[in-house]
């Protein structure tokens, strides 16, 4: 997918002045987050499963040759494929092979991120390939010919009447002036739309939310059962997943399964939980005749090692961007390529780099929500810091910010010089507040004065004033 | 109170730089706060600021640097207390990270992390403060501030203080912990975005029918008080320490001379 977050400031202004996506985000507080705060209250073992989804997933990327190896052997065992990818453009022809392996002409698909972020949908279109999202939200930005603005709601931006639009505009084949009115409406024609599309299609892609090493089953969640349709019906099924999707034994997929529904959706569990186990095996009522998993890397094994490994525990639950400040203000467009809020904020710069991806982890304020809602307790803040990190030590830090903190630290260092420029400069703040004691528009500090007042200093300093009360004498010895 | 019988502690009042430069007056009624829990107190000359600009903007090295200061001008002391969650933070949380590869000043950093409290944590769950019989007549509503809520769990400390004086009452509002926007260089960083957050924060305040909004760490204090006086709203906005010890002689937070 192209990317489009070094342009982040310009999308974020953009979706601040946008009225109807700031009402759609308005609904993530009373949505996501008191319902993930409601279901985690009923369960008094959530954090200790916290920790051990955390240890589960570390020991796996301690590990993660063996698994991926050991999955590799159940998967063919069972009578499927396993494709080592390692990047975008090896996996996207991967899938093409396999659909002209069956001459597929349309292929439906289950929701996947990295599906996103392969660019798999573009790239089938141009081979003759017709994919069609079946995924309720995935399939309206589709119809719309946008990207997914959320993880696992990938349509949270858009509202009915919007939906009504597109479904009026691409729905060609339905009379003009057909009700569609209610939220019943629509998903009934939804319904009846992609119902022969699943009959129809040759071959069905979808994600995973974990391959299991010990059994070769791939996991999917889903709560409108169209991942099921979309991998039973067609002939072949493909399973499009990166390499960290890995835990060891059915016991381990089964204690994340109890964290992943609860801190996305605020459900004790998803509708459907779907294992594939393998192709149609003789005595199958149904099921593909060939099954394929597409395994791939696309830049993470590069962050195994590094300061940024533990972003390779996310599950892709979204409780992070459901409870982040700047997402609700921004929204996922706004981030600019696949992953959104938080954890995009350190994947991103992972997959795609710190030079195109530098805004994202600095568009925090390290309030630190995202990490106390982790299910896989990932210190986000932490790795947000380290891209900082790593943009100030190869001198990618913007002019203005690295002179500002050059003087401040400059200053920081020397207590006799910085108590007397903090003197002239509480001195002179006050002054500028005059009576109102506030500060309307300070030229260098306009990124404060053009959205809020600054409240002035009381004139003196506290180490200035101490001093002067005859406080400080036995405090200095 | 208890702690008198015992030997005083010695505190080490780290008053924060945006304290020192914006409002002693928040230092002065912390400094008062901890004589009448028992402590003495001493103010090192020697203090500038915790270092959290740097280490936030990724400047690890001259954080160290500032952070060795810090570690240096208080190690002696039994506890250092700032009247900040977020520079308390910075030294309990962060400091021990910033010298992961150095043995002898992570002992020293882990040494001071370990003694170092926020305000009204530091009252309450170190000296087992009950009230600090100070009295105050009004409503209020009271932020918590993301470092002291996560990183200290400073929650029902300040409201534990607050609940215990005559005349006031407390309004809660609904996003009380959701941050005000502040994040350090984030509010000139991304102002646009900062000012969607803390327009969001100023209206839940109004709403809250709270005429006083408290909170502990001066930089969110500065963020959300701006903002509602350049909306012209009423509420009056000071460090909840100024109110704790009752000095709020001071016009509050973005308000001229009476």
């Amino acid at each position: 997918m192209q990317s489009t977050s070094h342009s982040f400031k310009q999308n974020a202004r953009d979706a601040l002045t946008d009225a109807q996506l700031q009402k759609a985000l308005s609904k993530m507080r009373p949505g996501f987050q008191q319902k993930r705060a409601d279901v985690v209250a009923k369960l008094p073992e959530f954090d200790d499963l916290r920790d051990r989804g955390r240890d589960i997933k570390n020991h796996v990327l301690e590990n993660l040759d063996f698994y991926l190896e050991r999955f590799e052997s159940n998967v063919v065992a069972n009578g499927g494929h396993v494709h080592w990818c390692r990047n975008a453009e090896e996996a996207r022809q991967t899938i093409m092979e396999i659909c002209r392996s069956v001459d597929a002409r349309t292929v439906t698909k289950g929701k996947s991120m990295v599906a996103e972020e392969i660019g798999l949908n573009e790239y089938l279109e141009e081979h003759g390939v017709e994919p069609i999202e079946t995924d309720l939200g995935e399939y309206i930005i589709q119809l719309r010919g946008e990207p997914p603005s959320h993880i696992i709601a990938p349509a949270i931006h858009v509202n009915k009447e919007q939906v009504v639009e597109a479904f009026r505009k691409k729905h060609t084949d339905l009379p003009p002036d057909r009700a569609l009115e209610e939220v019943g409406d629509i998903t009934d024609e939804a319904r009846t739309q992609l119902r022969p599309k699943f009959f129809a299609a040759d071959v069905g892609i979808t994600g995973a939310n974990f391959l299991i090493a010990e059994t070769g089953q791939t996991v999917i969640v889903t709560n409108e059962g169209n991942g099921d349709l979309t991998q039973t019906l067609g002939k072949a099924h493909v399973v499009v997943a990166s390499l960290e999707k890995i835990v060891p034994t059915l016991e381990d997929a089964s204690c994340i399964l109890r964290l992943l529904a609860r801190s996305a959706t605020g459900q004790e569990f998803s509708v459907y939980t779907t294992f594939s186990s393998g192709p149609r095996r003789e005595t199958d009522l149904d099921g593909p005749e060939s099954f394929h998993v597409v395994l791939i890397d696309n830049g993470r094994s590069a962050m195994l090692g590094t300061e940024y490994q533990d972003m390779l525990r996310c599950i892709r639950c979204s409780a992070c961007m459901n409870h982040c400040p700047v997402y609700a203000a921004v929204g996922g467009h706004a981030y600019g390529w696949v992953y959104p809020g938080p954890m995009g904020a350190v994947l991103t710069p992972s997959l795609i780099g710190i030079d195109e991806a530098g805004h994202l982890p600095n568009a925090s304020t390290f309030c630190g929500r995202c990490e106390q809602v982790c299910p896989m307790r990932i210190p986000l803040p932490k790795m947000m810091r380290h891209y900082r990190a790593k943009e100030f030590t190869e001198n990618k830090t913007t002019a203005q910010i690295r002179n500002g903190l050059g003087i401040w630290s400059y200053f920081a260092k020397r207590p006799w010089l910085y108590r007397q420029s903090t003197k002239l400069g509480a001195a002179l703040l006050r002054a500028l507040g005059g009576k109102r004691g506030r500060i309307a528009s300070l030229p260098l500090a306009s990124g404060w004065t053009s959205v809020r007042d600054l409240p002035a200093p009381e004139g003196r300093t506290f180490q200035q004033l101490y001093k002067m009360s005859g406080h400080g004498k036995k405090g200095d010895a | 109170m208890s702690a008198s019988e015992k030997a005083r502690p010695r505190v080490g009042l780290f008053v924060t730089c945006l304290v020192d430069l914006f409002r002693p007056s928040v230092g002065f009624a912390t400094l008062s706060l901890l004589e009448k829990a028992g402590c003495e107190v001493v103010v090192p000359e020697a203090q500038t600021c915790c270092g959290q600009p740097t280490f936030n903007s990724g400047d690890f090295r001259d954080s160290r640097d500032i952070a060795a200061n810090v570690i240096a001008a208080f190690e002696e002391f039994d506890y250092v207390v700032a009247p900040s969650g977020s520079c308390a933070g910075m030294i309990r949380a962060h400091y021990p990270e910033l010298f992961e590869d150095d043995p002898a000043m992570a002992m020293r950093a882990q040494h001071l992390a370990k003694r170092t409290y926020e305000l009204t944590a530091f009252l309450v769950d170190i000296m087992g403060m009950e009230s600090t019989g100070a009295a105050f007549a009004g409503t209020v509503t009271y932020h918590d501030s993301c470092s002291g809520l996560r990183e200290l769990e400073v929650k029902t400390q300040p409201r534990k203080l607050l609940a215990a004086m005559d005349g006031t009452s407390i309004k809660e509002m609904p996003g009380a912990e959701i941050c005000c926007g502040f994040g350090g260089t984030f509010c000139v960083k991304y102002p646009e975005i900062s000012d969607k957050m803390v327009t969001q924060k100023a209206a839940e305040i109004v709403e809250s029918g709270a005429d006083h909004l408290l909170a502990g760490d001066l930089g969110c204090l500065l963020n959300m008080g701006g903002k509602l006086k350049r909306l012209g709203a009423r509420t009056e906005v000071r460090h909840v320490a100024e109110v704790l010890a009752g000095m709020t002689d001071q016009p509050s937070i973005g308000e001229g001379e009476r």
